[in-house]
């Protein structure tokens, strides 16, 4: 079985979420810059003369597939490294992935994701 | 007849006649960090273009109807339409130094930077078809005028006394009020007041802020016309009341929570628009007072704006027409013929009657370039439209007008 994790982080919080990916074995994944607010709703900013409010702040996702078995290690490694305490953390979802194909060599499923040194050759190590 | 001419004085002249030139794109690049990302080629075409339209409009007709022979105080004669016998000779009326043309030609980039203020009034959303039409009445029927009335050899104003050394009313004032009437007009973008409306880069803001601030020093200390101790003092009082509304409106920004970079930058124009019609009456202390009492005006002029929902977008009113009629005043407080003896001196100096000049020339210029440009504009709106439709509006003008994209 194969799963998308997509983690929506704060931007500060990039590089120590990727460095804990990385320690564990997760290797590939896709960044994109997003726009959004959950139940914090917003920010003032401070403009020409006083201070308005934005509503939809800059986050970043990061998307993941991987397979089942390491779902947990990895979100457990998301979650703690993205972690402050205050609102704004960020938000994970989980979704299920039909298929994946690998365009070089047209490996399909749960064996397209695995790479050379990636968390699966760690476990077996 | 080139024998009274001072190589001194030309030269200086030459080099703020580029320094002026230089805060047009100054104003562009200040206006475009502040509009959002899908209208910034807009914003910068509709103060660039001026660099064309007034430098022809300026040639034929736009400075002859300004420094022509007088008729009737109100308007000068077509003598000089074409520049035709505005050559090497100087024009004693005006500058016995330098060549006639090199002050035609000074006084153009004046002309082109003052239509190019009005444009934060209604960026985002002018159709430009309309904006070029307006644009070209508007230097025509309200600046030429009024510089006539205010700096033309038998100008109205000018025979009554009235100081204004580098542009107070005739720029700032005049394109302060002209903003307000024309927003009036054209209605605020769409969805203004509901979604917030950011930046789309301040750090363009604040590189024209300092190429404005550097251009000023032409704009005021060159309206000395002379390499001399007037341009000295104008080029420090300038930099004097700048320097003291920045920090003021830092001050002020902090109070309200962060002391903001796009904040200071304001402040600092605030400062600069204040003190032109002063800088070469007053001393260098007089000057900081100006800059810092402009400061908390115009910081509470944007206030009000905002509250009443009017969408002024960059603020042309509050920050250049509130400040010169500030410093306009303070022209009539503060001046001392012993900083210069073409001057006069001010209420704090013995004449009161000065101050009472100040004020008809601030009431003079408001009603004249306000009620102009509403009737202008409104006449516009009604005959061929001054709003881009909805649609082209959210897609943004850089598309929607001139075919092409900022950034890819």
């Amino acid at each position: 079985m194969l799963k998308k994790i997509e983690a929506i982080i704060r931007e500060d919080k990039v590089n120590d979420v990727m460095c804990a990916l990385k320690e564990i074995g997760i290797v590939g994944m896709n960044m994109f810059e997003v726009r959004g607010h959950g139940r914090q709703g917003g920010v003032q900013l401070v403009g020409r003369a006083g201070t308005y409010q934005v509503n939809m702040l800059p986050k970043i996702q990061i998307n993941i597939v991987l397979n089942d078995r390491n779902l947990e290690a990895a979100l457990e490694a998301i979650l703690t490294s993205a972690y402050t305490g205050e609102t704004g953390d960020g938000i994970i979802f989980v979704t299920p992935v039909e298929d994946v194909i690998r365009v070089r060599t047209r490996e399909r499923g749960p064996t397209a994701m695995m790479y050379p040194g990636d968390i699966d050759e760690k476990r077996n190590k | 007849m080139d024998a009274q001419i001072s190589a001194g004085d030309t030269a200086w002249i030459l080099v703020c006649c580029s320094l002026v030139l230089l805060m047009t794109p100054a104003l562009a690049f200040f206006y475009g960090g502040m509009v959002r990302r899908k209208n910034v080629l807009s914003t910068l075409t509709l103060s660039y273009i001026f660099m064309s339209l007034i430098g022809v409009q300026w040639i034929f007709f736009g400075y002859s109807l300004s420094f022509g022979p007088d008729i009737g105080g109100l308007i000068g004669g077509l003598n000089f339409a074409g520049f035709k016998g505005v050559g090497a000779a100087p024009n004693t009326a005006y500058s016995a130094t330098i060549p006639h043309q090199l002050f035609a030609a000074f006084q153009m980039m004046f002309a082109v930077i003052t239509p190019a203020l009005i444009t934060g009034a209604f960026v985002e959303r002018v159709k430009f078809k309309s904006f070029l039409l307006f644009s070209l009445l508007w230097a025509t029927l309200v600046y030429d005028p009024l510089c006539h009335w205010v700096w033309g050899q038998g100008g109205w104003l000018r025979e009554m006394g009235v100081l204004d050394f580098a542009g107070g009313t005739v720029v700032h004032i005049a394109a302060g009020f002209s903003a307000l009437a024309f927003a009036l007009v054209i209605g605020p973008r769409k969805g203004y007041g509901k979604v917030p409306i950011e930046p789309n880069n301040i750090p363009l803001t604040v590189l024209g802020t300092g190429l404005l601030w550097v251009g000023w020093f032409g704009f005021n200390a060159g309206s000395a016309l002379g390499a001399n101790g007037v341009a000295v003092n104008a080029l420090v009082t300038t930099n004097t009341s700048a320097a003291a509304a920045g920090l003021v409106w830092m001050i002020l920004s902090w109070l309200d929570g962060r002391p903001s970079t796009l904040g200071i930058a304001t402040g600092m124009v605030v400062g600069l628009a204040a003190v032109t019609p002063a800088s070469g009456y007053v001393t260098p202390l007089a000057a900081m007072a100006i800059g810092a009492v402009a400061a908390p005006i115009c910081y509470y002029a944007i206030r009000f704006r905002d509250r009443r929902k009017l969408d002024e977008s960059l603020d042309v009113w509050a920050c250049h027409g509130m400040s010169s009629i500030w410093g306009t005043l303070a022209a009539g407080l503060f001046a001392t013929v012993t900083v210069n003896t073409g001057g006069a001196n001010g209420l704090f100096f013995g004449n009161p009657n000065q101050f009472g000049i100040q004020m008809i020339a601030v009431i003079v210029t408001i009603a004249f370039s306000f009620g102009v440009t509403y009737v202008l504009a409104k006449v516009l709106d009604m005959s061929i439209g001054l709003r881009v439709s909805p649609m082209e509006e959210e897609v943004g003008l850089d598309i929607s007008s001139h075919g092409e994209r900022s950034y890819s």
